[in-house]
């Protein structure tokens, strides 16, 4: 049996992870969530803002991290709409344009009542040049964005007709996966001109994040965990989301991600319990 | 010359957006030079493109090791350039119907829009997704108790991936409730060993005080290396002399 767990070939491992992951989403299995102090400092900065706030919708993420990042940017994108904030959606990835699309839909879709393009929300779209479009759009936007993502002048848009600058954003809400994200929204934007701003990011970003938090980031959500938390806050705070099945999106993935991080430590356990039994077996020789 | 009309630029550039920085009057030379990144930004898409095809192609005339990945490279690259721009399967915008090309090359049902949905998409997110297989291999075969440093960093593993989910109320709150209102009378009185909450803390003072150490201590390698390209005494960014 030990030879079996030494030599164990990691195909096993990967199908043992397959079935914990596949397990809980086929039987529905998911947990409650208790929002951290983290979460409900973000959930305030949206919530506590005047209605038809402007608020920069900076979604910088790409197919790759749309399982951990997509439920968060749908959830601010809910939460926002839901307090008629004026939505300025924009990107500096150039895969990120159909993410942007899709949380338009949401808008679309679940709030096409209150939601009408160039009135409530505007799309922007891409454009190259990372770090370098944030440090222009935040004193001159028209002077890279003469037009929206459908060759619209920005002069004609009713919403972007007066706006001169990022700095007239009363929040910045960025979802990043890397670089350039939400490190680089807080250096040039955020911190420089004193704009409110909340960022969600990958499990593996939000630890190099953490510094920026509390004065010139106001809150941070990590991974999918906060998302749920999230989405648990915002139907705590408005109970008519729970009807949505969409909303519960992070809250569904926190089932499996349970059983896989319980998997994990088993299997670390494991490895442990063998190494030291092999380093016993060496000395006794 | 070759080498001293970009160092020239490069020294220019970098002055004036320091300039731009603290005189209020030099603000305008920064953006203009931040403008003129954006638009070189995206001539450099065409240049990535064309070099990738060299590359590629090279590897592929000389049928180098690997030169089948590279056939596929380049043809998932040209399929994918001529969808988009030739606009495959996309219907005029309203604004202007009469033109055929008028319409967005992400329009719903279009060849681009079909390519981003049924292959990118999917391919991208595997990728990603097989992170959790091999992480759960790794943990298995590598994460070992062999010394001190290596304890502390797995019990803080355990702490994180254990608080990172429900687990971390459901095996702590309970019994701190308990222990707390049995030893002091006040089921909060452990709250503060709960695992959500140590994790809470590791991340917001252990992770936060080393993080800012590592990112002082790189800004400060920044500005000394800034400084050295600045004054071209690093030309490494210009590559070989040859």
């Amino acid at each position: 049996m030990g030879d079996f767990f030494t030599n164990l070939d990691r195909r096993w491992i990967f199908l043992g992870m397959g079935i914990v992951v596949a397990l809980p989403m086929l039987l529905g299995l998911s947990f409650p969530e208790e929002p951290s102090d983290m979460v409900r400092d973000v959930f305030a900065a949206v919530d506590t803002l005047p209605e038809g706030s402007n608020i920069l919708m900076a979604y910088d993420y790409d197919p790759a991290t749309k399982g951990e990042l997509e439920p968060m940017a749908a959830a601010f994108t809910r939460h926002c709409a839901k307090k008629k904030h004026k939505l300025y959606f924009i990107t500096l990835w150039p895969a990120a344009v159909p993410m942007l699309r899709q949380n338009i839909d949401i808008l679309e879709s679940e709030f096409g009542d209150d939601y009408t393009y160039g009135e409530n929300y505007v799309n922007l779209g891409f454009r190259p040049g990372n770090e370098g479009v944030i440090k222009v759009v935040v004193t001159d936007l028209k002077e890279l964005y003469g037009n929206d993502v459908n060759g619209q002048d920005l002069q004609k848009i009713p919403m972007t007709r007066n706006l001169k600058n990022i700095q007239q954003m009363d929040l910045i809400v960025n979802v990043s996966a890397g670089t350039p994200g939400a490190k680089e929204w807080v250096q040039y934007a955020a911190s420089k001109y004193e704009i409110k701003m909340v960022a969600g990011v990958t499990g593996v970003g939000a630890p190099a994040l953490y510094p920026y938090v509390p004065a010139q980031l106001t809150g941070l959500l990590g991974a999918i965990k906060a998302a749920a938390e999230y989405e648990q806050t915002l139907i705590d705070a408005y109970p008519e989301f729970a009807e949505n099945p969409a909303t519960n999106e992070a809250l569904r993935r926190m089932g499996p991600q349970l059983i896989a991080h319980i998997y994990i430590v088993a299997l670390i356990i494991l490895g442990n319990c063998i190494y030291f039994t092999d380093k016993r077996r060496g000395a006794a020789r | 010359m070759k080498r001293t009309v970009p160092l020239c630029i490069a020294a220019l550039v970098g002055f004036v957006l320091i300039l731009s920085e603290f005189i209020p009057f030099a603000q305008s030379w920064g953006r203009t030079a931040m403008i003129w990144f954006d638009i070189l930004a995206a001539f450099a898409f065409v240049l990535g493109g064309a070099n990738l095809l060299k590359i590629h192609l090279l590897k592929i005339s000389s049928q180098r090791v690997g030169w089948g990945y590279s056939v596929i490279t380049v043809a998932a690259f040209t399929i994918t350039m001529v969808i988009g721009l030739g606009k495959f399967g996309v219907t005029p915008s309203e604004s202007f119907p009469q033109f055929t090309w008028s319409g967005d090359y992400l329009q719903d049902g279009s060849g681009f829009w079909w390519m981003y949905q049924y292959v990118y998409l999917p391919l991208a997110s595997t990728m990603f997704a097989l992170l959790a297989f091999y992480i759960a291999s790794a943990a298995f075969r590598a994460f070992r108790a062999k010394n001190t440093e290596a304890i502390i960093l797995l019990v803080t593993a355990f702490i994180v991936l254990l608080g990172r989910t429900y687990a971390g109320i459901w095996l702590t709150a309970d019994p701190l409730a308990w222990l707390g209102q049995t030893l002091y009378g006040d089921p909060q009185a452990l709250a503060m060993f709960r695992l959500d909450v140590v994790v809470e803390m590791i991340m917001g003072v252990f992770n936060m005080a080393g993080n800012r150490a590592i990112m002082i201590g790189i800004a400060l390698g920044i500005v000394a290396l800034s400084l050295k390209v600045l004054l071209g005494v690093d030309r490494s960014y210009l590559g070989s002399e040859e």
